[in-house]
């Protein structure tokens, strides 16, 4: 069974980003950017399940520029087997990705197609599902734990209330939450031979997909400002503070 | 004129406050009218509590024992059955919401909208990206339905006192059988419930240890309040997930957080943003977490708790 990944390139998760005083957007020019934290996680889970013999190869797919490559080839140093990058200039909406990355499971029938619970730019958390719906098939989203068995994956996902776990039947969708695994370290030696592994570009624009970027941001601000509190010095004063607030 | 439908969330009979939320979101939207669906084995106690709810004039029904759980595979082709009677469909942005509505949305060929925190009109919303640093305002094409979810901590639940009509509504779509529910375990056992408390007590890294972390239930219990975890303390293995706050746990709007050896992170304070009262205590008088805080304590969080247990 293949297992195919996404890999979104994103502003690393230690950068403040900030809003362009004209609210046109965030100032995101020569930042530090990362493999989206979940989808380092969702490929360690691929890598987990090869390694177990459960999944025979590891395809990682990012939708981006150029520079999204960078994500690529991050993705064969920890391990995949080969990615393919979809090349487009501008940004797209979670329906857009959603419908490339279903041309590619249509492309390379892959038994589980294992995606981040949410990118962590946009916080939408929706390319997953949303990719289920189209190609018809299960979604075990949030997942923390991850069992493969023939035909079917059970899962269990962080809700609300607690665990819930689902079987699904293959093929499947899984979007996974923080506490799936701990993505392995890279080392020199992985690097050079990344080197050597296959690379495919393909243009959005020459794959027949229909845009779903259908919503438009139209201002951008920063969030209200909490007003600056108060330092007390030692209990009693808090325990006073509280009661002055009524809430005690 | 909008038409709204808010999917009902539910568990063990009982209606979720996230779904009154979602109304009072609706009501935002000038002249809308605004119907709930309850999809269940039973839904008519569930029905019943939704009816209630202010400013609803229709529930409908989908009974149907396969949706005794909220799988999205099973709901979302249910909701979309009924779909074309609306220019809009909300559910909570919570767990269950955010499993269903984007299968929602792909099934109709639209986008969603996550989040939203606010109702500038019918189709301009606000919803916060990049960990809540950033505000966007989003507009939705005019001609489509609206698919979003609701952040349910930037809304005061609707009141009650309505009386709305409760209909089955004639669904006869074909429900795949690839997703089966096998079990849930549930986490919380009788704490107030961290999403809808009046206070919140959360305890982060700092406490070191499972057994040290009974030291936040105990202050917790004191002031009846929930419990809540940042991430470091969940990883660590001192608190269950479920406790999770911010980014990728629980947004809450307690009117009263309190937040004990927790550094303040990005990722966890925009999951308290709309606290009322945000009290830190933490022995780094350098900690994030002074830039929001209301009160704030700099001291040993073993010495100051259990002096302010005391003093109680
Ligand atoms: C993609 C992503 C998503 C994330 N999502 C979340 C999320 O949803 N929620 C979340 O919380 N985090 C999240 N994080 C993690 C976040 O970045 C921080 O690592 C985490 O919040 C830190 O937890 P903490 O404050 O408990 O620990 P630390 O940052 O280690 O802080 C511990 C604090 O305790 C204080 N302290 C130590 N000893 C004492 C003592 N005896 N008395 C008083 N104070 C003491 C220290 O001064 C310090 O400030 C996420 C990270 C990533 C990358
Ligand atoms: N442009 C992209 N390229 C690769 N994977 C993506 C892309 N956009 C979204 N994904 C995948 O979908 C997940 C959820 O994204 P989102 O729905 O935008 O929160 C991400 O964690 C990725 O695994």
């Amino acid at each position: 069974m293949k297992i195919l990944v996404g890999l979104k390139r994103v502003v690393d998760y230690t950068v403040r980003v900030q809003v362009k005083p004209d609210g046109s957007g965030v100032a995101i020019d020569g930042v530090k950017m990362s493999i989206n934290p979940f989808d380092e996680i969702a490929l360690e889970e691929a890598l987990r399940l090869r390694e177990a013999g459960k999944a025979t190869e590891v395809i990682v797919v990012s939708i981006g520029q150029q520079t999204s490559m960078q994500q690529i080839d991050t993705g064969l140093a920890m391990g995949a087997n080969r990615g393919i990058l979809v090349k487009t200039d501008k940004p797209i909406q979670p329906l857009t990705a959603a419908r490339v990355l279903a041309k590619l499971v249509e492309k390379e029938q892959p038994g589980l197609v294992i995606l981040g619970k949410q990118a962590i730019d946009d916080d939408n958390s929706q390319t997953a599902q949303m990719l289920a719906a189209l190609i018809d098939r299960p979604q075990a989203t949030f997942a923390s734990k991850v069992e493969v068995d023939g035909n079917v994956a059970r899962v269990t996902r962080e809700v609300d209330v607690g665990l819930e776990t689902l079987e699904v039947d293959l093929p499947a969708v899984i979007s996974v939450d923080l506490r799936l695994n701990t993505p392995r370290f890279i080392k020199l030696p992985d690097i050079m031979k990344a080197k050597a592994k296959p690379r495919e570009t393909l243009e959005l624009a020459s794959l027949g997909v229909e845009s779903g970027d259908h919503l438009a941001a139209t201002h951008y601000a920063p969030p209200a400002k909490r007003q600056k509190g108060v330092v007390v010095k030692d209990v009693p004063e808090l325990i006073g503070a509280l009661k002055a607030k009524g809430l005690l | 004129m909008s038409k709204i439908l808010i999917i009902a969330e539910h568990l063990n009979g009982q209606l979720n406050q996230s779904t009154a939320k979602c109304v009072s979101c609706a009501s935002k939207i000038a002249g809308a009218s605004i119907d709930i669906v309850v999809l269940a084995a039973d839904p008519a106690p569930i029905a019943a509590q939704a009816a209630a709810i202010a400013g609803v004039s229709r529930v409908r029904t989908i009974a149907n024992a396969a949706n005794a759980n909220a799988i999205a595979a099973i709901y979302a082709p249910q909701v979309v059955a009924i779909a074309s009677d609306y220019t809009h469909v909300f559910g909570a942005s919570t767990t269950v919401g955010k499993d269903l509505m984007p299968r929602i949305a792909a099934l109709l060929g639209v986008s969603q909208l996550s989040d939203i925190m606010a109702a500038d009109d019918a189709h301009t919303f606000k919803r916060p990206i990049y960990a809540g640093n950033a505000i966007v305002t989003v507009k939705a094409p005019a001609g489509q339905i609206v698919v979003a979810t609701v952040r349910a901590a930037s809304f005061a639940a609707a009141g009650g006192g309505g009386n709305a009509t409760i209909e089955a509504a004639a669904v006869a779509v074909a429900l795949p059988t690839h997703t089966r529910y096998v079990n849930l375990q549930q986490g919380g056992g009788d704490r107030p419930d961290l999403q809808t408390a009046r206070i919140v007590v959360s305890g982060g890294r700092a406490l070191g240890s499972a057994d040290a972390f009974k030291l936040i239930y105990d202050f917790a219990d004191k002031l009846k309040a929930g419990v809540g975890a940042s991430r470091a303390a969940v990883d660590s293995g001192y608190a269950p997930n479920d406790m999770q706050v911010g980014q990728t746990g629980k947004i809450i709007a307690p009117e009263l957080y309190v937040a004990v050896g927790i550094s303040g992170a990005i990722q966890h304070l925009t999951g308290i943003k709309d606290a009322g009262t945000i009290v830190a205590i933490n022995k780094d008088a350098e900690a994030p977490i002074f830039e929001v805080a209301d009160i704030g304590l700099v001291a040993d969080l073993f010495k100051a708790v259990p002096e302010i247990m005391a003093a109680l």
